[in-house]
């Protein structure tokens, strides 16, 4: 008795030390997904009346929604060309930063600089790259003797030019990582294949890469989510425009919500996220993480 | 295999860091087959000098030779020697497998004759069972006979070995000693072994090379380096417990024991140098038989033996007693030693003299004396031995 009283009240100071972040996340993460799901349910209610459950219809709509289908594409294409570039781009930097060289505070530094600047500045500055007129890029290509390309208004190339931004904030931050990771790396390694007669590339595919296989893959699922997630330069550079072709999926779920006011197709744009999201995720842990040596 | 690429020299070799000499212009030959130790304190440049060797560092100055190559300037994986390192630097993501055949898959050995040659190494250091499992499911031991195999494995002729088993435990060391000491042996490798332990260099060198601030102190055989140490270094850095060193002074019928003037020890030459004499070469008698008088500070009993501190003068000393200590904390005694068993040394260079101490014995110690010299007939023509019983304890 006295026993099962000791364990009952072990248990319950252990769920006392859980309830601050239970509630954090409760409130804050569990709560709106349940409510939007919910709400992805019905259809908004006009003048005062209050929503109409609908059950499955706002589904129905978002699979004939030609315009979801284009943001879907473009977020698709979007995160393909952000995530592999920028993923192998930092491995590069860090790579590169983390031999010796003269000056290389200083590179590492260089390199890190577009991660500290906040999306909205930074697309403000490619506003200035990107300009027809005074633009950086045409200016150049004007001294070349070139005639000049309308970056952010030319369907066919504005979603480049987002992606190309998206690679110049995100290299440098996924550096830091990989850096620490490499630091990681014990220097007799490479001694030790050095004595073996192993040459650089083969060193590389062979032990640098997989012992960093765990920073590569949570820079990946990063990468991932920041490509659903981070929509700030859309706001500056092109507003979705033109004609849909940099519109991407969160930026849908704000133009939805807030610029047609239909609450509950937002909502259901959102769950549909979510569960690619986690899909995702989970596929990416489960295979990854099998091949994955964790130190 | 020709025996030539197994030879190694070095010529004057130096490594400056920013005008700081690590290693100051060091010379020595290692012949094909021979187990050489590099022992000295930490910070005295053996580690440097090995790593040189391999080419994992530049030699700021002079030659390295193998063989007839001069190597001096060659990249590490062309020097045809493999390396153990004290953190035997396995890669933590491949399996014990592909440790061991790391360098032979990088040297593109066809695939059967890595199996091959896995197979038979595996069997040699006994991880045949191990094979399938990852560096860090294996216990010290085993790590380290990972990194042997893969020296092996490569069939180089050299094997460098930087402190390969300091990170071991005491009992496991002593077993690595052996097994190591073996290998080399079965396998005819010439080994060069960076080490602070002077009980690996002894046990399995066949020739050690002192080291001290970056200079070769002593180049010897174990028995030389101990029995006739070249300098007061030499003589303090090796046995256990070291060399008793202390100061000689003038006195009207030779010199004396900084501190004790009744009882001279050894000729005029003498005074103001440093006398040396081992522990275990001290006999410790009743007050009053003949030789230096001295009193018992403590004694410490280890089992096999005891360690007796006895304070002559104003200094101290050592000696290694036979079993239980028969001695009493504060009692006065009288020590003896032979002539051969003591060492002196310049006291400011710290060089070895030519000099020997009187002897200080009457009948039991002349006896010691001849038994001595009749064993040292047989063992060594330098006419010391290391060990011997001491004498009979009041």
């Amino acid at each position: 008795m006295l026993i099962h009283n000791a364990d009952r009240r072990m248990q319950i100071y252990g769920a006392l030390l859980l309830l601050p972040a239970a509630v954090l996340l409760g409130t804050f993460a569990y709560l709106p997904t349940v409510s939007t799901l919910v709400n992805s349910l019905f259809l908004p209610g006009f003048r005062g009346s209050p929503p109409e459950f609908v059950g499955l219809e706002n589904y129905a709509l978002l699979i004939e929604d030609r315009t979801f289908w284009r943001v879907a594409r473009n977020n698709l294409i979007y995160a393909l060309g952000t995530i592999p570039t920028s993923i192998a781009l930092a491995l590069g930097m860090a790579l590169f930063v983390n031999a010796r060289l003269p000056g290389r505070g200083f590179v590492r530094m260089a390199y890190f600089t577009p991660t500290i600047l906040p999306m909205i500045a930074a697309a403000n500055i490619w506003m200035f790259f990107y300009a027809p007129q005074i633009g950086l890029f045409n200016k150049i290509l004007g001294a070349l003797g070139l005639s000049g390309v309308n970056w952010l208004g030319d369907p066919s190339v504005a979603l480049g030019s987002v992606i190309v931004m998206t690679i110049w904030k995100e290299a440098g931050f996924f550096m830091i990582f990989y850096l620490a990771a490499l630091q990681s790396i014990p220097p007799e390694l490479k001694e030790a294949s050095d004595l073996e007669g192993t040459d650089r590339w083969s060193f590389f595919w062979r032990v640098t890469f997989p012992l960093l296989m765990p920073t590569t893959l949570f820079v990946l699922i990063n990468a991932l989510i920041n490509a659903v997630r981070v929509v700030d330069h859309l706001f500056i550079l092109t507003k979705g425009g033109p004609n849909n072709a940099t519109n991407l999926l969160l930026y849908y779920v704000y133009e939805n919500a807030f610029s047609f006011f239909d609450r509950t197709y937002a909502a259901t744009i959102t769950v549909v996220i979510l569960l690619v999201l986690a899909v995702v995720a989970t596929v990416k842990f489960t295979i990854l993480d099998r091949r994955t040596h964790y130190q | 295999m020709n025996n030539d690429n197994k030879r190694i020299r070095l010529e004057d070799v130096s490594k400056t860091w920013g005008g700081q000499a690590a290693v100051d212009r060091i010379s020595f030959d290692v012949a094909p087959g021979e187990f050489v130790i590099l022992l000295g304190p930490s910070g005295c440049g053996k580690s440097t000098t090995l790593r040189m060797i391999a080419g994992l560092e530049q030699a700021s100055d002079g030659r390295i030779r193998i063989g007839e190559r001069d190597v001096t300037h060659l990249p590490p994986g062309d020097r045809g020697l493999s390396m153990v390192f004290q953190s035997y630097a396995l890669f933590p993501h491949l399996s014990v497998a592909d440790n061991i055949v790391f360098g032979l898959r990088s040297r593109k050995v066809p695939k059967s004759e890595r199996k091959e040659r896995l197979a038979r190494v595996a069997n040699l250091v006994d991880l045949t069972a191990y094979l399938d499992r990852k560096p860090a499911q294996l216990s010290g031991g085993q790590r380290q006979r990972v990194a042997l195999a893969r020296s092996i494995i490569s069939e180089h002729p050299i094997c460098l070995m930087d402190e390969p088993l300091s990170n071991l435990d005491a009992r496991l060391r002593g077993e690595m000693r052996r097994e190591i000491k073996a290998l080399q042996q079965r396998l005819g490798m010439t080994v060069i072994y960076v080490t602070h332990d002077q009980v690996e260099a002894m046990s399995m060198g066949d020739r050690v090379i002192l080291m001290e601030a970056g200079r070769i102190v002593q180049d010897a055989t174990p028995d030389e380096l101990y029995n006739r140490p070249a300098t007061a270094f030499a003589a303090s850095f090796i046995g256990s417990p070291a060399m008793n060193l202390v100061t000689l002074a003038a006195a009207a019928d030779g010199a004396v024991i900084e501190g004790e003037p009744r009882c001279s020890v050894a000729s005029h030459d003498a005074k103001g140098h440093l006398l040396g004499v081992r522990p275990e070469d001290i006999v410790v008698l009743p007050a009053d038989a003949s030789g230096v008088p001295a009193e018992v500070v403590d004694a410490e009993y280890l089992g096999a033996d005891s360690i007796v501190r006895l304070k002559v003068g104003r200094q101290e000393l050592r000696a290694r007693l036979d079993g239980v200590p028969g001695v009493a904390r504060g009692a006065a005694c009288r020590l003896q030693w032979a002539p051969w068993a003591t060492h002196f040394f310049d006291s400011g260079d710290g060089q070895r003299l030519a000099l020997q101490g009187y002897d200080l014995s009457a009948a039991p110690g002349r006896l010691r004396q001849t038994q001595a010299a009749q064993r040292s007939g047989v063992q060594t023509p330098r006419g010391s031995s290391g060990k011997y019983s001491p004498g009979v304890n009041p």
